[in-house]
């Protein structure tokens, strides 16, 4: 039990390490790193939802949204703000994400399974309609002008906290609840697991850091916009977790990694002259790609990259 | 183990769990029709009856999967209308399932202690930071788990995945998980079907034994007689959601009615055939 903590400390001391030694990398190459941190904490939070607890969120870039407008909007009153100000921002998006996964997840998860796809694709669309509409954020124009206090430390340390949360949670027997809903909901109950209460805490603490992972892309790429959170943003996140096998939190770290490199091998091929012009097209499309992927994935491994088996049970009792 | 009900010499007058003309109704079908139950503390109770008599419905009335249309429930004197599954499984009540619904993802001693979360003291926080008290709260549910294995013969299995067991197996695990709720009264649904006679003349004597070793009152619905007889001080018998008869096994075994559910069963082919 200990040695959890010590490992989580462990790993925050090789995130300062690393990434003082990294401050000196090409800034392509950070750019890169940042990104592929970022895509940590949307995959391994989701995961903790559509993966762990068996339920299926359509909307976690709406979430992210919401944290990454909450803390540029913090930061830009406070004008660029301290480092202080803006881990506080962060704080304050996360939790004003987590907020919004309450409102969403409380009506919709009493529901039975699909319906929360819709409604989360809805949630997404609104939130991004809303913003879209709201002078103060910038409408469509976006808003920028926050300074670039992203940088691979926080970042990392953000990914590192998001895995140690998901699997402390999951880990432990309270956690096994979560596990539990996924595998049969009448079983839980009948062993006495909220499974409602378990449905909105997943979504919940995975809106919580959908919305960290927004204030660090808003404080990294200084400029944000309602497109940035769109419906294919989401799915981006949605593919990472069901590559790396929908509950394996290794697996689908190493899925958010690879699809975050991904793209950039391939806007590297898509410019090579040589290849015919139809597969620069491909190469440039990478929804075509993922799509390709995940089909050749589910009929030679359905359980994903690391996953393990899971079916559903029979619903009468 | 530490179930601390003890069995008294003068018995309660109030029955553990009482039924008082319980109802359901599924689109015009009657499944349960104006059923009273009263089970004494530490009893051991059977339901009987013909496939679709309304045993199960009855069950998921109990435990809360159903509301009824109709009639009261209470368990030691508190009304079971309207509260859900999860909270009455709290009130001490447990069940297993006819058609089992195990954790299949999740390992045997995973799914006990599964059902070891409902008494936690250290909950979210506490998971988070991992301090002592949950450390060794962790550490009293994995020895709990280990000796709840233990006494059914599966800590051989237990780091296989629930869904790899062969069945009789998977029956076992079902009653493991429901005594690691700490039950005062554990329902089970028909525990020996699919089982072949040796393994129903263990699961026989393993009942009798955790019916007295945690101080449990229980209710077995169970297709086959022998098993019915051999272990029940009481019977009740359901046809077509109506209980035509109650008593003991004697009594019931010479029950024309109880006959006539049978044998008219019988004609149609259809016993303890699934
Ligand atoms: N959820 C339900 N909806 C409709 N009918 C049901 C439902 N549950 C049970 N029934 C019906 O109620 C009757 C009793 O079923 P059940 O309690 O499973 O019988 P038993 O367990 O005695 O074999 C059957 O006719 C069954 O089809
Ligand atoms: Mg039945």
């Amino acid at each position: 039990m200990r040695d959890r903590r010590l490992l989580l400390l462990a790993a925050l001391v090789a995130c300062g390490v690393g990434a003082h030694f990294a401050a000196g990398l090409n800034p392509y190459y950070y750019d890169v790193l940042v990104g592929v941190g970022i895509n940590l904490i949307l995959a391994a939070s989701l995961n903790l939802v559509n993966g762990h607890t068996g339920q299926f969120s359509l909307g976690h870039a709406g979430f992210m949204a919401v944290g990454a407008y909450a803390s540029a909007w913090l930061t830009l009153r406070a004008g660029g703000g301290s480092t202080l100000v803006f881990v506080l921002a962060l704080l304050a998006g996360g939790a004003a994400a987590g907020l919004a996964g309450l409102a969403v997840g409380l009506p919709s998860l009493r529901l039975r399974g699909d319906y929360l796809a819709i409604v989360t694709l809805g949630f997404n669309e609104i939130i991004r309609g809303v913003i879209g509409n709201c002078e103060a954020l910038g409408a469509q124009r976006g808003l920028g002008g926050m300074l670039r206090h992203t940088d691979l430390f926080w970042t990392f340390t953000g990914a590192i906290l998001t895995v140690y949360v998901v699997t402390s949670l999951v880990g432990s027997t309270y956690g096994r609840g979560f596990l539990a809903v996924r595998d049969d909901e009448i079983a839980a109950e009948a062993v006495g697991i909220g499974t409602t209460k378990y449905k909105v805490l997943a979504f919940v603490v995975a809106a919580f850091f959908a919305g960290i992972a927004g204030g660090l892309y808003a404080h990294f790429k200084q400029y944000i916009n309602p497109e940035g959170f769109n419906f294919f943003r989401s799915m981006d996140i949605v593919v990472m977790v069901i590559l790396g096998g929908m509950g394996s939190t290794a697996g689908v770290c190493v899925a958010a990694a690879l699809l975050t490199v991904l793209p950039e091998g391939l806007r590297w091929v898509s410019h090579l002259a040589s290849l015919p012009a139809w597969l620069q097209h491909v190469a440039e499309n990478r929804m075509i790609l993922y799509s390709l992927l995940l089909i050749v994935l589910m009929l030679t491994r359905p359980q994903g990259l690391f996953g393990p088996r899971t079916a559903r049970a029979h619903d009468r009792p | 183990m530490e179930i601390q009900i003890p069995n008294s010499e003068i018995p309660n007058p109030e029955p553990l769990l009482q039924l008082d003309r319980v109802s359901i109704h599924f689109d015009g079908l009657i499944a349960v029709n104006e059923v009273d139950l009263a089970l004494a503390e530490g009893s051991l109770t059977g339901l009987i009856g013909p496939n679709g008599a309304g045993k199960t419905t009855v069950f998921n009335l109990i435990t809360g999967v159903y509301q009824p249309t109709s009639g009261t429930l209470s368990f030691t004197g508190t009304s079971l209308v309207g509260v859900p599954p999860n909270r009455i499984v709290a009130l001490g009540l447990a069940r297993t399932f006819q058609n089992i619904r195990l954790f299949g993802s999740l390992t045997v001693a995973d799914n006990v202690r599964t059902a070891c979360n409902l008494r936690l003291r250290h909950g979210l926080a506490h998971a988070l930071l991992r301090g002592p008290a949950f450390a060794a709260e962790e550490r009293a549910v994995a020895a709990r788990v280990a000796e709840l294995l233990d006494l059914f013969g599966l800590s051989a299995v237990c780091d296989q995945p629930a869904r790899s067991l062969p069945y009789g197996d998977q029956r076992l695990l079902e009653i493991v998980r429901a005594l690691a709720t700490r039950p005062r009264l554990l329902l089970l649904d028909e525990p020996a079907a699919g089982m072949n006679p040796a393994e129903k003349q263990a699961l026989i004597a393993l009942i009798r034994q955790i019916h007295t070793q945690f101080s449990l009152t229980i209710l077995l619905v169970e297709h086959s007689m022998k098993v019915v007889m051999g272990l029940c001080q009481r019977i009740a018998v359901l046809d077509h959601g109506v209980k035509i008869a109650e008593g003991t096994p004697a009594e019931i075994q010479n029950d024309p009615r109880v006959i006539e559910a049978y044998l008219g069963e019988n004609h149609q082919q259809s016993l303890t055939h699934h």
